[in-house]
C-alpha cells in the first residue's frame, strides 16, 4: 500500500514549498549581498587612501589634502569620555534593575524610562545636549558636552546589556552565596558579576563601536568643522570622524577634491566597527569555551 | 568595628546603585523638560523677525495680516489691498533700503539720525504703503499704524504647508511638509525592509541549517553596527547617482534614495526581533502541524507566522521607528526640499534632517531655534507613540497566552 | 494482521545509542501500550513511526520499519504522506491558536481539501468520534484555548482523526489531564480501536492495563518483554519486567 492518496495536491504543496523556500533563500542572501557591496565598496576605495601620513597628519588645503589625525584623536576622546560616564552608571543601573529593585511601580517606571530613552532618536539627544550641557551648564561646544551627550545615548544600551547578562545567571548561585552568610553586595560582586562579565564586556565593546560612529548627537555639542590642533582640555572643541565624513562629503570647500579623503575616513570608521564586532565575537567564543571547561 | 564598616559599605553601595537606577528616569524627564521648554516658546512669538516693524497708513482699513499674507505680498502674489479686504489700490511695498528713492542723503542724515522721522512721514503720506523696517528706526511719535501679527498657533504650525524659517519679513513655520516627508520616507523604507527582513527572519528561524545561521547572524549584527553617516556616504556616492541615471532625473537626491538607505538600516532590527518572535513558537505547535501531514512551508505560514504575528508587528513598528528618527543618512541623500511629497522621485525633507541642517545657523533663543526644538518635540512624541504601541502589542500578546 | 512491523531498529542521538535493535509487530485494530521508566526509549521509538525524529539534528536510524507493508524510511516515501496515514496525539494538548473548527479542519486544508461541505461534515464526524461534539457544537468559531485541558486533548484527537489515519500514535496523552478527563480519554481510546490501530506510550501501568490489548516493556533502549497485556502484568517472564510492574524501580 502507498501513502500518496492525493498526488495532485501533494505536488502543488511541494511546489509551493520549493518556490517559497527559494525566495526566502534568495532574499536572505540579498541581505548579505547588500552588506558585502557596502563594505566592499568602501574598503576597496578607502584602502588606497590609507597611509601612515593619512592617519597621523592634520588636513590641509581646505581639507582636500593631508590626513585625519585630529578627527581620530577627537573621536577617541569622545568615546573615552562617554564610556567613562556611561559604563559605571549603566552597569550600576543594570545591577539595580536586576538585583536590587523590588518588583514595584518604581522598577517598572525605571524600565519604562530606559526603554523610552533607547527609542529616542539621536538628533533629539543632540538637541537636549545642546540645551542642557552647552547652554544651561555653560560648557560650550566642548569634549565634555559631547561626551556627556554620547554617554546618555549609550546609557540604555549599557543598562540593557548588563540587565540581560545578569538575568541569564541562575538564581541558585545567588541563593547559594547568600546561604553562606554573604551580603547582597558580596554575592553580587563576587558571584554574580564575574559570571555575567563575559556577556557584559561583549555588549560594552559593541556599544563602543556604535558610539564612535554617531554623528547627530555631536553636531551641536562638540564637533568642529576644521580644527587642525589637538585638544588640550575637556572644554576644547574637537573634530570627529563621523562628522568629518559628513562635512567633507556634503559641504566641503571642494567636494570632488575631498572624495579620496572621504573614502579614507569611511574606511577608518568601518574598520573601527569591524574590529569591535570581531573582538566581541571572539570574546564571546573565548569565554564560551572557558565556561564549558569548568 | 569591622562589622560596622562592612554594613556601612553595603549601605553606601546600595545607595549608589539605587541612585544610578534613577539616572535614566531623570534623563528622560530632563529631555522632555528642555525640549518642551524651548519648543513651546515658539507659540508665544509672532512670526515677524525680532526687531522688525511692519506698518501701514492710519487710513488703511486693513488692520490685521497673517504671516502667510505677508509672505504673499512680499512674493508679489498679492498686489492689491482689495485682496486683503481693503480699498481697490495697488500695494506699495516699502523696505528700508528704498528710502533713498524718496529722500536725499542729507534729509536722512549721515548717521541716519533723521531716518525715523522720514519713515514716519512717508507712511503717513501714502495710504497704499506697506512698510517694513527695523524697530530701531521706529519714531516715538510714529504717524502710521504698526501691524502686529498674531502669535504662531499650534494649528498653523502643524498644518502649515510652508517652511521658510528665516524668510523676511515674516517667517513661515509650517511643519506639515516635514512631517509628511518623514512619514513618506519611512513608509518607503518599510516597504523595502519588511519583505527582505521577514524573508530573512523566516529563513534564519526555520529553514537555514545551523552553519548558515551562524554565518548570517554576525553579518546582520555588522549591518546594525555600521554608522549612519557611512550609510549616508554610500548612498551619496552610489545610490544617488544610480537613481539619477536609472530614472533620468535632474537630481538623484530623492525620497527613494532615503527610503533605500533607511530600509537597509532598518533591516537588522526587523530581522532580529521577528526571528526571536518566531523562535518562541512552541515546539509542540510545530510538531502538531507536521504530524497532521503539513509540510514545513505550510507549518510556517499556517502556524508559526500566525502564532508570532504580534512579534512580527513589533518588528515592523520598531523598524519604522528606526527610520523616523534617523538623521544623518537621510540628511545626506534626500535633497532636503521642504515640499509636500507626491512621488518617491522628488526631494523631501524630514524632521531630523531639518534639525540637523538648520540648528547650527539658528541664533539661540530665537524663533527659528525654538521652532527646531518644537520639531524635536514632535519627533519625540512620534517615537514615544511608537514605543507605547510596541508595549501595547507585546502586553496584548502576553494576555492572549 | 500486523499494522506496524519493525526489524532490528537502532537509533542514535549523535553518540548516544538510544534504541538497541528493536524488533516487534503491532496488530491491526488493537491497542498496544509501551511502558517503562523515563528515558527508556519508548517515546523515541513511537516517534519513529511517523518520522518525527527527523526533526532533531544528529539523529540516525538503522533497521526497517514497515507500516501497512510499506517501508517508511525508503527514499521515495514523502513524510507528509506518511504523517497523514499515521496520526499523532501529544503529551500536552497542543491546539493551534485558531478556532475549534479550524483546528480540526487543519489537516484537511494542508492536504489540499477545498470542498467546504466535505470539510464541515468531516469536522463534525471527527468531533463526534472524539466525543467532543456535544460540548462544542455551539461554539465552533471560538478559540480552542477557551476549552478545558481535557477538552483540548480530545480536540487534538479529533484533529488527528479528521484526516482518517489508519494508525494513531499517542504519546502519554493523559499525563497533563485530571482524573476525570483521563477516564474520558481512556474510554475514547477503547471506542477508537474499532477503526484504528493505536499505539500508546504511558507512564501509568494501571492505564496500560485498562486500555491496551498488548503491552511492551522497554528498559534502557531495549525491548525487554512484549506480550498480551494480561499475561505481561500477571505473569512476566523477565525479572526486570517484574521489578518494574511491582514498583521496585521507575
Amino acid at each position: 500500500m502507498s501513502f500518496g492518496s492525493n498526488p495532485s495536491s501533494n505536488k502543488s504543496k511541494r511546489l509551493s514549498q520549493s518556490i517559497a523556500f527559494f525566495i526566502f533563500r534568495l532574499l536572505s542572501f540579498a541581505v548579505v549581498a547588500i552588506l558585502i557591496v557596502i563594505l566592499g565598496f568602501i574598503l576597496v576605495r578607502g584602502i588606497s587612501v590609507i597611509s601612515w601620513d593619512f592617519l597621523t597628519e592634520a588636513p590641509r588645503e581646505g581639507m582636500t589634502e593631508g590626513g585625519i589625525f585630529p578627527a581620530i584623536v577627537g573621536t577617541l576622546c569622545l568615546v573615552a569620555g562617554s564610556m567613562l560616564f556611561a559604563f559605571p552608571i549603566g552597569i550600576l543601573s543594570g545591577i539595580y534593575i536586576n538585583e536590587y529593585a523590588k518588583d514595584s511601580w518604581f522598577k517598572r517606571f525605571v524600565k519604562l524610562m530606559t526603554n523610552n530613552l533607547a527609542g529616542i532618536p539621536s538628533i533629539v539627544f543632540g538637541l537636549f545636549g545642546m540645551a542642557l550641557f552647552v547652554h544651561q551648564f555653560g560648557f560650550g561646544d566642548s569634549i565634555l558636552a559631547g561626551s556627556l551627550t554620547l554617554g546618555l545615548l549609550a546609557l540604555p544600551v549599557v543598562i540593557r546589556t548588563t540587565e540581560e547578562s545578569l538575568k541569564a545567571i541562575d538564581n541558585s548561585f545567588r541563593i547559594g552565596s547568600l546561604a553562606l552568610g554573604a551580603t547582597k553586595w558580596q554575592t553580587t560582586s563576587r558571584v554574580v558579576l564575574p559570571m555575567a562579565f563575559p556577556n557584559i564586556i561583549t555588549g560594552l565593546i559593541l556599544s563602543i563601536g556604535r558610539v564612535s560612529g554617531e554623528t547627530a548627537p555631536i553636531l551641536f555639542t562638540v564637533a568642529a568643522y576644521f580644527l587642525p590642533k589637538l585638544p588640550t582640555s575637556i572644554f576644547d572643541q574637537v573634530m570627529a570622524l563621523p562628522y568629518h565624513l559628513y562635512v567633507i562629503s556634503t559641504s566641503g570647500t571642494n567636494i570632488e577634491a575631498s572624495r579620496a579623503m572621504a573614502y579614507g575616513t569611511a574606511f577608518v570608521l568601518i574598520v573601527i566597527v569591524l574590529v569591535a564586532n570581531l573582538l566581541a565575537n571572539w570574546l564571546r567564543r573565548y569565554f564560551g569555551n572557558k565556561v564549558k571547561m569548568h | 568595628m569591622k562589622r560596622y564598616f562592612n554594613n556601612l559599605g553595603e549601605r553606601v553601595i546600595e545607595g549608589l546603585i539605587t541612585l544610578s537606577g534613577t539616572v535614566t528616569s531623570i534623563t528622560v524627564l530632563l529631555i522632555v523638560f528642555f525640549l518642551f521648554k524651548e519648543g513651546l516658546g515658539v507659540f508665544s512669538q509672532t512670526p515677524v523677525a525680532e526687531g522688525s516693524v511692519i506698518a501701514v497708513n492710519k487710513q488703511n482699513p486693513v488692520k490685521e495680516l497673517t504671516a502667510s499674507q505677508v509672505k504673499e505680498i512680499f512674493d508679489q502674489n498679492i498686489t492689491n489691498w482689495n485682496q486683503l479686504g481693503g480699498a481697490n489700490a495697488p500695494i506699495k511695498l516699502f523696505e528700508v533700503d528704498d528710502i533713498t528713492d524718496y529722500y536725499t542723503e542729507e534729509q536722512i542724515g549721515s548717521n541716519f539720525e533723521y531716518l525715523p522721522q522720514r519713515l514716519s512721514e512717508l507712511v503717513a503720506k501714502d495710504p497704499t504703503i506697506l512698510a517694513f523696517f527695523p524697530e530701531e528706526y521706529l519714531a516715538k511719535d510714529f504717524a502710521g499704524r504698526r501691524i502686529e501679527l498674531d502669535n504662531i498657533s499650534v494649528g498653523g504650525f502643524l498644518g502649515g504647508k510652508e517652511w521658510y524659517p528665516t524668510i523676511q519679513p515674516a517667517v513661515q513655520l509650517g511643519v506639515l511638509p516635514l512631517i509628511l516627508g518623514t512619514l513618506w520616507v519611512s513608509l518607503g523604507a518599510i516597504l523595502i525592509a519588511l519583505p527582505l527582513g521577514l524573508a530573512t527572519s523566516i529563513y534564519l528561524a526555520e529553514i537555514a541549517n545551523p552553519k548558515v545561521r551562524n554565518f548570517l547572524k554576525p553579518v546582520i549584527e555588522l549591518l546594525a553596527g555600521i554608522p549612519s553617516v557611512v550609510y549616508g556616504f554610500f548612498g551619496l556616492v552610489v545610490i544617488v547617482p544610480l537613481i539619477q541615471d536609472v530614472f533620468g532625473l535632474p537630481v538623484g537626491e530623492t525620497a527613494l534614495a532615503g527610503s533605500i538607505i533607511l530600509g537597509i538600516m532598518a533591516l537588522p532590527t526587523i530581522i532580529s526581533v521577528s526571528e526571536d518572535a518566531m523562535r518562541t513558537t512552541p515546539r509542540a505547535m510545530k510538531e502538531a502541524s507536521l504530524a497532521l501531514g503539513a509540510n514545513k512551508w505550510q507549518t510556517i505560514y499556517r502556524v508559526i507566522i500566525p502564532y508570532s504575528i504580534s512579534g512580527i508587528s513589533t518588528a515592523a513598528i520598531l523598524g519604522i521607528g528606526r527610520a523616523i528618527g534617523e538623521t544623518m543618512a537621510v540628511l545626506m541623500v534626500t535633497g532636503n526640499a521642504s515640499v509636500i511629497p507626491h512621488t518617491f522621485l522628488e526631494p523631501v525633507r524630514t524632521i531630523p534632517a531639518t534639525i540637523a541642517a538648520e540648528l547650527g545657523e539658528a541664533p539661540q533663543g530665537g524663533i527659528h531655534f525654538q521652532a527646531l526644538f518644537a520639531l524635536g518635540c514632535i519627533l519625540f512624541l512620534m517615537t514615544l507613540a511608537i514605543n507605547m504601541t510596541v508595549d501595547l502589542v507585546s502586553t496584548k500578546k502576553k494576555a492572549n497566552r | 494482521m500486523n499494522s506496524i512491523e519493525t526489524k532490528d531498529v537502532h537509533l542514535y542521538y549523535g553518540d548516544f545509542h538510544a534504541l538497541k535493535g528493536i524488533t516487534m509487530a503491532m496488530k491491526k485494530n488493537q491497542v498496544t501500550a509501551f511502558i517503562g521508566p523515563s528515558g527508556c526509549g519508548k517515546s523515541t521509538y513511537l516517534r519513529c513511526f511517523n518520522r518525527m525524529n527527523d526533526l532533531i539534528d544528529g539523529v540516525r536510524i538503522e533497521g526497517d520499519i514497515l507500516i501497512d507493508g510499506t517501508d517508511i524510511y525508503k527514499s521515495d516515501i514523502q513524510v507528509d504522506d506518511l504523517r497523514k496515514h499515521v496520526g499523532m496525539v501529544f503529551q500536552k494538548p497542543n491546539p493551534f491558536p485558531k478556532s475549534i473548527f479550524e483546528n480540526v479542519a487543519y489537516g484537511l486544508r494542508v492536504n489540499g481539501t477545498k470542498d467546504k461541505k466535505f470539510i464541515e461534515e468531516r469536522v463534525e464526524r471527527s468531533l463526534k468520534q472524539a466525543a467532543l461534539w456535544d460540548e462544542v457544537k455551539d461554539k465552533l468559531k471560538k478559540s480552542a484555548f477557551e476549552l478545558s485541558g481535557g477538552q483540548q486533548q480530545r480536540l487534538c484527537i479529533a484533529r488527528a482523526l479528521a484526516i482518517e489515519p489508519s494508525v494513531l500514535l499517542m504519546d502519554e496523552p493523559t499525563s497533563a489531564l485530571d482524573p476525570l478527563s483521563t477516564a474520558k480519554t481512556e474510554e475514547l481510546i477503547h471506542q477508537l480501536k474499532e477503526n484504528y490501530t493505536i499505539v500508546i506510550v504511558t507512564h501509568n501501568m494501571q492505564q496500560a492495563g485498562r486500555v491496551s490489548d498488548y503491552t511492551a516493556f522497554f528498559y534502557l533502549g531495549e525491548l525487554v518483554e512484549y506480550a498480551k497485556t494480561k499475561t505481561l502484568f500477571t505473569n512476566p517472564k523477565d525479572q526486570r519486567t517484574q521489578n518494574y510492574i511491582t514498583g521496585r524501580f521507575g
